[in-house]
């Protein structure tokens, strides 16, 4: 119940602060989804989850650092309670297995997710290459639709060391999704991913 | 009369041309269905329900609340401005201190009536400055470019949106403690000959005025709105300082001022490739796409007025 407040404050607060306006270029796709976008700030996660509609929000769990995101205190919170992130290790050493699988669990369960492909913030315009995990989901997961998203300002708002964020507005830019192609290599898959995400920018 | 008099007076009247507007918009809608052009009138008209009820309450608490309504007004505005300025990281120091330095210091000084300040803080010490933060970033691709644009939205956003609740410190002969009704009068004759252009562009509107600049810009909507704006800001002369042959020279001024703020920010805002300014007010676009016109028509109207009147 609480957490229904805060996911509401949580909302108001991004809004407020970013914008977060959605701008879906084509109308939104029914079923489960994975949201796949370009990463250039803490605030991505919240910008995109806060985009969605309400009862696309209430579905959609993002796919976080564990390295960042699971500290005690309200960040931990906010991650655990209230975005019910789905936590994925990166770090190396502290792996036990598949770092995906937690994703798995959470697609198997119908959850639609928000990932970052790139695994890492980048201060650009646009992304950099994507990493390999997207292509296992799509792999394993051949009904879910793959759905490319932009944020458009975020890299400005807060570049890489700027400790004052700055007020800009954000547009979500939500494109059709992926079509499936059967046996695509791995790289030509997430060349066209990228692709997909860099022609909305 | 007192002043509060006067305000209700205004106020009533204001209240009374937007219920016949919505009572308008209500009766096209009946007649001509759901059409793009009724379902965007009615959402104007509804915008211009909340943006005077929320004037409407700062008039009402008082002249604190007028400066602090305009400082979100700017606040708004340039963030706007900058959302759709290519900037980069190297410009990140200067954007900081813009937001969240000039616009507090700006508005403070007006708070505080140092007229002497608030007249070159930012045209001498931000203009200067600006530059000066942006050095750190050391970056100088496009160096002047980018602190060109920043200044431009500070000069605009802040700078002259600042100039209507300056308004209020104004000491002018025989007009004390009326400020408010001058800023009310400059936002009327404003919107009003924004509104009037729109409505006669709708109804009469053949010549494109700019078509490259500004297509929804008409001949007609241009002669009928103006018209119509330093009509009633004639008729309201006794809410000013000014004489009903000054008023309506003063209200033509701000017409004139308004209408190329409409285009020349009209063309800026094409030149930075969007069509709106933002979404924040709806039917209408963004928060500058309701101020251009007074971010032009509020200085020019300050200053004649200052030096004219002054007591």
């Amino acid at each position: 119940m609480i957490e229904r407040y805060a996911a509401a404050m949580l909302v108001g607060i991004t809004k407020l602060l970013v914008g977060a306006r959605a701008d879906w270029r084509v109308e939104p796709a029914g079923g489960q989804c994975l949201y796949f976008a370009n990463h250039s700030s803490h605030l991505d996660t919240l910008a995109i989850w806060s985009a969605l509609a309400p009862a696309l929000r209430k579905q959609t769990r993002a796919v976080a650092a564990r390295d960042y995101w699971d500290k005690p205190g309200l960040r931990g919170y906010i991650a655990n309670k209230v975005l019910r992130a789905v936590l994925i290790e990166r770090r190396r050493e502290q792996r036990d297995g598949d770092p995906l699988e937690p994703v798995i669990e959470a697609l198997r369960n119908g959850d639609s997710l928000v990932l970052f492909p790139e695994g890492t913030r980048t201060a650009e315009r646009l992304p950099q290459r994507f990493r390999g995990g997207l292509f296992r989901l799509a792999e394993s997961f051949p009904e879910l639709n793959l759905v490319p998203v932009y944020l458009d300002t975020l890299h400005r708002s807060m570049p890489k060391g700027a400790p004052i964020p700055l007020p800009l507005y954000c547009n979500v830019r939500f494109g059709a999704p992926l079509a499936r192609i059967d046996n695509e290599p791995r790289e030509i898959f997430l060349d066209r991913a990228r692709a997909a995400v860099v022609a909305l920018a | 009369m007192n002043a509060s008099q006067k305000l209700v007076y205004v106020f009533g009247g204001i209240v009374a041309l937007l219920t016949l507007a919505s009572l308008i918009g209500w009766w096209l809608q009946q007649r001509k269905g759901d059409t793009e052009v009724v379902r965007n009138l009615n959402a104007r008209v509804r915008a211009w329900w909340v943006m005077v009820a929320v004037l409407g309450v700062c008039f009402l608490l008082g002249p604190v609340a007028n400066v602090l309504a305009f400082a979100l007004i700017s606040f708004f505005a340039l963030r706007e401005f900058i959302t759709l300025t290519p900037t980069r990281p190297g410009d990140h120091l200067p954007l900081v201190v813009a937001f969240y330095v000039l616009i507090p210091v700006q508005y403070w000084l007006i708070y505080d009536q140092w007229y002497g300040l608030f007249a070159i803080f930012l045209p001498v010490y931000a203009f200067l400055a600006l530059p000066a933060l942006a050095v750190f970033g050391g970056d100088t691709e496009n160096f002047l470019e980018r602190t060109t644009k920043i200044q431009w939205g500070v000069m605009i956003a802040i700078y002259c949106i600042s100039y209507a609740p300056a308004l209020l410190m104004l000491d002018l002969q025989g007009y004390k403690d009326q400020g408010p009704l001058l800023l009310l009068y400059l936002m009327l004759v404003v919107q009003i000959s924004d509104v009037m252009q729109y409505v006669f562009g709708k109804l009469f509107g053949k010549r494109k005025l700019a078509p490259t600049v500004s297509p929804s810009k008409t001949v007609e909507g241009l002669v009928g709105g103006g018209l119509t704006a330093v009509a009633i800001g004639t008729a309201l002369w006794w809410i000013t300082p000014f004489s009903p042959a000054q008023s309506a020279l003063m209200s033509a001024l701000i017409v004139a001022a308004g209408v190329f703020g409409g285009l020349a920010l009209s063309a800026v805002k094409r030149s930075l490739g969007a069509k709106d300014w933002g979404h924040m007010i709806e039917g209408h676009g963004g928060m500058m796409d309701r101020m251009d016109s007074v971010s032009f028509a509020a200085p020019v109207f300050f200053h004649v007025t200052r030096y004219f009147f002054s007591s």
